[in-house]
């Protein structure tokens, strides 16, 4: 399982050589006779991430002053997607369990984050996020304990049935949580530090959108990389022998269960936070706002991404911010009404997940890797044969 | 090649005698399965090597080798669950490399395949109307004569095929291949975990169909002294390729084969 | 006593469908160790489909033939089409593909017919029988909703027992490879199999809709409440299903009535999760076959 030097090659934010399922493992099976990459970034893991997490904060803040208010409102709408859909495919990718559940987890820092900065004298935000989070981690430990023990379909249905179960409860207490009104949230203002930065860099008016994009840019950046540390760390190394090797991994003396529970904290730590992001995004808290499409969503950004990489979690989250609006646009030049054409995205999440799962099951970044490691191996088998 | 190591059907053994009489006779009767340079792979790891060898009508042949020769395997690719990579199979001169797994108890040959193969969560009965349910109606007395044949299986007719033991299962299977009104029978390893009296008793029946019925089988064993106790001929098979083919009792006289190749 | 009584009718009559959605379920589970997760949405699908010749002045009778007949098709097409490539590989895969299916179905439901609640008639009355000079929750739909299940599980059951079609379908789901050397079609078998569990399906989808409003989502919470039924059940028992479907069917009514309606989705979440922690293999697990 241990190939540090796997990923010098395409080592660009992706954490995960493996992914969970046996066609796409099959698409990592070149991976051991042709990793001998070069490569520009220094060998130590966490130096590399460093360097990487450096590249693109530039290339955020560059992203966000050369944008327009409204993309960076997609922006920001794509670093919640990406946050919830990280932490989903370290669950899904890098330890084989599907979860339907992390669009109710999403609720649930969500309606802590609003209710948290409702006080008339609210904590710092900082503050709001941690705890938003903390209270997540442990909802997502809950789950854990109770998913550790369930795979595949088992999991699926019970995850299925805490999306649908957990936003009775936003009903159920009505007076506290707001019913299917939901909550208003109030963003809180930006700091004064942050119009001086913006007016140094771009000398753009610091808006309160730009000022949530940002925000979401930093904790998605947060997020990403302490993910992708924790997936290369031996940490990463178990989920991996623990998904692919059960029963290895338990002759070894690894507590599968406990590992398992791990991972789907880790998980639902991030889409605490993606929810949190969401809220103040959003400025509002309602069930409305985390059915089971949300899930799926997630899911699909995870499935065309490549389950396990970091990398195509980004890439599947812009597909569901930057697809709604142009599949909407071509359903209304189709003459279908708003609400008809609202449910064209949808409708092409579930398209995009049967279709990569019958002829692509690796995803894009998986599918893409497996070319490059099979043209390679070619080369070098090609290189041997003439030598 | 393994063509080169291949022996004819020797002299000396009256069995093979009678089969080269058969194959020389004026009836010139093409085998009843005909296997011509047969090749699969498992992935990259080649299974099967070319391998050729024929079952004759009438005759029980019985494929031996260590594990891992390539016997299931081979067995697997004539019923087509492995798909060939080369070579062709001839059921009764038809060609049916290719066809369908489904359609090759219809054109006449039975495959019982390693580890019992019944269908545990139906009741016996209900395992034999599977065998014969290609055939559309049969008539009550062919199931009589299969528990006519296994007085044990009738007992338990009404029991789930679950709570059988191993050797009421290889009845069943047999018995249930039998319903299908096969020419050529395709036995993997029938002698596998049970006890030898039982298996004197399995090969025992066989031998009976075989010279009483005109059944054909090809037999598929580890259990090398057993098969060829009972079949007349014997192909012995090491990685994939037939080393020999001989007579039973040729077979069982040469000692330095049966020392490399067959274990006792 | 008396709310208490009308609560237990009303359990069982709702536990009645939510049996028939997790027998449907429980049929695909065995055959191709898939939980259809599509279902829910296939099953309004052909619900809208019922309802839009209802509306065009079709009778209810006639609407619900074509509603069945067309579940069947659509659950063959989708076995053949995008179950079969995933059968027998890694088992996320085929998870996946379910939801795929069930979220484009969904929102292909919004898309044509669009989003808003309509009513969906009810072929008996739905007013109570009364009992001296008290109404109870025992209406003539019920009864119907009650009866066609039944005739559909005893038509399920005479098909597998007695039928050779049924034979060869529960050869084929419980020894596909035995089932194809005995010259069984198992591919066949495998697309009947989901045809009729479509059927039952869409059944279960047009009983909970008669008589009350439906929307594309609608049938969301019953494909968790037959999940449920079905899991209680051990998802590889017909007989458990049923007993689970009517046992959920009753736990949900008492939560619904004597708790809050709001937290039935959320009870079926608990039991669910009991059930799997205490006993995994089902309530009624008699597994011994399956594992052997």
């Amino acid at each position: 399982m241990s190939q540090p030097q796997d990923t010098t090659a395409t080592s660009s934010g992706e954490m995960s050589s493996e992914s969970p399922t046996e066609s796409t493992a099959a698409a990592n099976a070149p991976s051991a006779g042709a990793s001998t990459g070069r490569s520009l970034l220094p060998s130590n893991t966490l130096l590399r991430h460093l360097l990487v997490l450096l590249l693109c904060a530039v290339v955020a803040v560059v992203l966000l002053e050369s944008t327009d208010q409204f993309t960076n409102s997609q922006l920001a709408q794509l670093s919640y997607y990406a946050i919830a859909a990280g932490g989903l495919t370290v669950l899904t990718g890098l330890n084989g369990q599907i979860s339907l559940g992390h669009g109710a987890l999403m609720a649930v820092g969500a309606y802590t984050t609003a209710l948290f900065l409702e006080a008339e004298e609210p904590l710092p935000l900082p503050v709001v996020l941690l705890v938003a989070v903390l209270l997540t981690t442990l909802v997502g430990a809950l789950v854990g304990v109770a998913a550790a023990r369930l795979h595949g379909p088992y999991l699926a249905g019970a995850t299925l049935a805490l999306a649908v179960g957990l936003p009775g409860l936003a009903l159920y207490f009505r007076e506290w949580l707001g019913g299917e009104q939901g909550l208003r949230v109030r963003a809180p203002r930006a700091p004064e530090a942050f119009d001086g930065f913006i007016g140094f860099v771009s000398g753009n008016p610091a808006s309160n959108t730009k000022w949530l994009a940002y925000l979401g840019a930093i904790c998605l950046l947060i997020t990403f990389f302490l993910l992708a540390n924790l997936a290369r760390s031996r940490v990463g190394r178990t989920w991996r022998a623990v998904r692919d090797q059960e029963v290895a991994a338990e002759l070894a003396g690894i507590d599968l269960g406990a590992w398992r529970v791990l991972a789907f904290v880790v998980s639902a730590a991030c889409a605490g936070l993606g929810g949190a992001v969401l809220a103040l995004v959003v400025r509002l808290a309602a069930p409305s706002g985390f059915t089971l499409v949300l899930s799926l969503a997630l899911l699909t950004a995870i499935v065309i991404g490549g389950l396990g990489s970091l990398f195509g979690a980004l890439l599947g989250s812009a597909l569901l911010v930057f697809l709604p609006p142009f599949v909407t646009d071509l359903g209304a030049d189709l003459g279908l009404n708003n609400t008809e054409a609202a449910q064209l995205a949808p409708f092409v999440y579930g398209v995009v997940l049967v279709v990569v799962m019958i002829f692509a099951p690796a995803g894009v970044v998986g599918s893409v890797r497996l070319r490059w490691r099979t043209w390679r191996a070619r080369r070098a088998a090609s290189a041997a044969g003439r030598a | 090649m393994a063509d080169q190591q291949q022996v004819p059907p020797g002299a000396g053994s009256t069995a093979a005698g009678a089969a080269r009489g058969a194959a020389g006779g004026a009836a010139v009767a093409a085998p009843v399965l005909e296997v011509t340079d047969l090749s699969a792979s498992y992935g990259p790891v080649r299974a099967l090597d070319g391998v050729s060898l024929r079952a004759e009508a009438g005759r029980i042949t019985a494929v031996l080798g260590a594990n891992g020769a390539g016997k299931t395997t081979l067995l697997r690719t004539i019923s087509g669950l492995v798909r060939s990579t080369g070579g062709r199979v001839h059921l009764m001169g038809e060609d049916i490399t290719r066809a369908p797994v489904e359609a090759m108890v219809q054109k006449g040959m039975a495959h019982v395949p390693e580890g019992r193969g019944v269908i545990a969560e139906l009741t016996v009965e209900e395992n034999l109307r599977v065998g014969a349910l290609f055939r559309g109606k049969v008539g009550r007395e062919e199931f009589d004569r299969v528990y006519d044949l296994f007085p044990r299986i009738a007992e338990r007719r009404d029991n789930h095929a679950h709570t059988l033991s191993g050797g009421e299962r290889q009845m069943l299977v047999i018995g249930r291949a039998l319903l299908a009104r096969p020419r050529l029978l395709l036995l993997d390893e029938p002698s596998l975990g049970l006890a030898p009296r039982i298996v004197a008793q399995i090969f025992g029946l066989l031998r009976q169909l075989v010279d009483e019925e005109g059944l054909s089988v090809l037999l598929v064993e580890q259990n090398a002294r057993s098969a060829l106790s009972v079949a007349d001929i014997g192909v012995v098979l090491n990685l994939g390729r037939v080393v020999v083919t001989d007579s039973a009792r040729t077979l069982m006289a040469d000692e330095e084969l049966r020392h490399a190749y067959l274990g006792f | 006593m008396q709310q208490f009584v009308n609560v237990t009718l009303t359990g069982l009559i709702s536990g009645s469908v939510y049996a028939a959605f997790a027998l449907a379920l429980v049929l695909i589970w065995r055959s191709t160790r898939i939980v259809n997760f599509a279902q829910g949405s296939m099953a309004a699908a052909t619900s809208f489909i019922a309802l839009a010749l209802i509306q065009s002045g079709w009778s209810y009778w006639l609407a619900l033939v074509v509603a069945l007949v067309s579940g069947f098709v659509l659950g063959a097409v989708v076995e053949r089409v995008v179950i079969r490539p995933v059968e027998g590989g890694p088992e996320l895969n085929a998870v996946i593909v379910t939801l795929g299916l069930f979220i484009a179905f969904q929102a292909l439901i919004a898309i044509v017919y669009g989003s808003s609640f309509e009513s969906f008639p009810a072929p008996f009355g739905l007013r109570g029988f009364s009992i001296g000079d008290t109404t109870i929750a025992l209406t003539p739909n019920s009864l119907y909703v009650l009866g066609a299940v039944v005739v559909t599980m005893v038509g399920l059951i005479a098909l597998f027992r007695f039928t050779r079609v049924g034979l060869a379908m529960r050869a084929s789901a419980f020894g596909q490879e035995v089932a194809r050397l005995l010259g069984v079609r198992v591919g066949r078998m495998l697309t009947l199999g989901w045809a009729l569990a479509a059927v039952v399906g869409s059944l279960s989808g047009l009983l909970i809709a008669g008589g009350g409003l439906v929307w594309p989502a609608y049938m969301d919470a019953l494909i968790v409440f037959g999940f449920v039924a079905a899991v209680l059940g051990g998802l590889d028992s017909p007989v458990g299903a049923v007993v689970g479907g009517l046992s959920i069917g009753l736990a949900l009514a008492y939560v619904s009535a004597y708790i809050d309606p709001a937290l039935v989705n959320l009870a079926a979440l608990v039991i669910l999760m009991v059930v799997l922690l205490v006993r995994p293999g089902g309530l009624f697990a008699s597994s011994t076959a399956r594992r052997a």
